[in-house]
């Protein structure tokens, strides 16, 4: 199989993508102060996260396979994580 | 005292996977209202495993399981592999007997799951898919129904099967947060090769199939392992990585993914295949420690939402210890709605039945299998040592041979592998495993 990049690999993917709202905030302080930051891109399959320049965490909601795994290892209030709205999100066609 | 709002159902079960689908499917047989809400826009389509389904249990409450569902493969062929950097050390299990009865199945979640949910429309069950389920309503001490936006919906008893992180679960007061030592990430591929090239490049006949168990290399030495499972046209491939280590080691865990996809002993076996999908799974790994409380007042969990999966090291199980629970909450419910006490009390029968079946019963078994596989020499040293006397058994370089102990003596002595270890894990795996 010829090597891809993930959002490569997640075009495959079906999403249903929420438009309106994310299911997902940050909380920058206490990211930073926690090194809740580097763990959650460190997990995260989707690549759904990323430290920006000023070393803020970007989000890219719509890309979340929606594992919770950054929710396991982040630090108490730094990441407010639920799932999306019904029928929203991915979609897994094989599973 | 007030008058109690009549139920909606008698049954509210949240989430369709293999554990909510069998306990609504069950309950619907018994004769009681079931509704099953789903967050997914269709069941099946946020439900993802590694793949190998042990089916027997499944198969007590869907008899006709193998003619009737969209299962992939009967895994006939169970090949563990001790994955190393240049070498590879493989047991190559095969044995007819695994097909009759069948033992386990490959399943593609997205299609089982849909099927398992058509068969609980089919028995009576209420479907709604496409709802998530925002929190639950209490009145006084007892659990009396869900919130799924401005909809409120009432039952007698409500079942959280909504997986792993299991908000619902939470929520009644029954899960906390877990250590991450007791939680993996799984991430995997579906990777389409073809029907007549699985079988040519797995040796396996028309409905068989293989699956994979590797350790070593193939997560870099971080602790967890790694699966290839044969699918119809399809494999499924990934790793799973235990976060706390992960973490400790500093990867990240697609670095980890991509250089198992990439090692030379595996690239070949996925060579020229296309990604059908990429998906990943929060896994639960620490077995009889993690289940805590099984109901509260009006509230059951089953499932991998009741932490109910093992790593038993050569077997990876949830599905069919899904199916366990949920047969042994639907008896719990069950007699609970017929005695009126829905009480948490009432509701002891689950907890009684599920550890007087298999699925209770293996999760005392292997208690003390999490903690033996955080030892760490079993994902790089151990795999390394075998090889390495297999290497100066085979390498015939000229030098005087040497009788096979004293090889691996010397490569013992040369390994970071102290004979103390040996003795310590040894011991510790058979009793733990």
């Amino acid at each position: 199989m010829k090597k891809m990049s993930i959002p490569e690999r997640l075009a495959s993917n079906r999403y249903v993508t929420d438009e309106e709202e994310s299911h997902i905030v940050v909380h920058q302080e206490l990211a930073k102060s926690t090194g809740t930051g580097k763990r959650i891109i460190a997990v995260c399959p989707a690549h759904v996260y990323a430290e920006e320049a000023d070393g803020t965490i970007s989000v890219e909601y719509a890309a979340c396979l929606e594992c919770g795994t950054c929710l396991a290892v982040a630090s108490p209030g730094a990441l407010e994580w639920h799932y999306p709205r019904g029928g929203i999100g991915i979609s897994f066609r094989e599973g | 005292m007030t008058e109690a709002v009549e139920p909606d159902f008698d049954v509210i079960v949240i989430g369709a996977g293999i554990a909510g689908c069998v306990t609504a499917y069950q309950l619907a047989q018994a004769g009681h209202s079931v509704v099953l809400i789903e967050r997914g826009e269709t069941p099946g389509s946020k439900n993802l495993s590694g793949g190998v389904l042990y089916c027997r249990s499944m198969m007590e409450v869907f008899p006709d399981l193998l003619t009737e569902a969209p299962v992939e493969r009967k895994i006939t062929r169970n090949y563990i592999q001790f994955l190393n950097g240049n070498s590879a050390i493989g047991i190559d299990y095969q044995d007819a007997r695994l097909a009759d009865p069948t033992n386990a199945v490959t399943v593609l979640r997205a299609k089982f799951d849909a099927w398992l949910a058509e068969k609980c429309e089919e028995a009576g069950v209420f479907l709604m898919p496409g709802v998530r389920v925002d929190s639950l309503i209490k009145e006084g001490d007892q659990f009396v129904g869900v919130q799924a936006g401005e909809d409120a919906l009432r039952a007698r008893v409500i079942v959280a099967a909504d997986g792993v992180n299991s908000f619902i679960a939470q929520a009644a007061g029954l899960r906390k947060k877990e250590p991450t030592n007791h939680l993996a990430v799984g991430v995997k591929s579906v990777v389409t090769l073809g029907k007549e090239e699985i079988e040519k490049r797995f040796h396996c006949s028309a409905d068989e199939g293989v699956a994979y168990a590797i350790v070593g290399d193939c997560t870099e030495g971080v602790g967890g392992g790694a699966f290839l499972y044969t699918n119809v046209d399809s494999v499924s491939l990934g790793v799973v990585l235990r976060l706390d280590d992960l973490i400790a080691k500093g990867k990240r865990a697609t670095d980890v993914f991509d250089h198992f996809l990439e090692h030379p002993f595996i690239a070949p076996l996925i060579k020229d295949g296309e990604l059908a999908e990429y998906g990943c799974h929060l896994v639960a790994e620490g077995g009889l420690a993690m289940m805590g409380e099984l109901a509260a007042n009006g509230v059951v969990i089953v499932g991998d939402a009741a932490g109910l999966t093992l790593n038993t090291g050569l077997t990876v199980r949830g599905m069919d210890l899904a199916v366990g629970s949920a047969v042994a909450a639907a008896k719990g419910i069950d007699a609970a709605l017929k005695s009126g006490d829905v009480s948490k009390q009432g509701l002891a029968g689950y907890r009684t039945a599920l550890f007087a079946s298999f699925a209770g019963k293996d999760m005392e078994t292997y208690a003390k299998a999490p903690a033996f596989l955080e030892r760490p020499r079993m994902y790089k040293e151990y795999g390394e040592l075998l090889g390495n006397i297999l290497y100066n058994a085979f390498n015939h370089d000229l030098t005087p041979r040497k009788h096979l102990v004293a090889v691996a003596k010397d490569s013992l002595k040369k390994s970071r592998v102290k004979m103390k270890d040996l003795a310590s894990d040894g011991l510790a795996g058979v009793r733990a495993l």
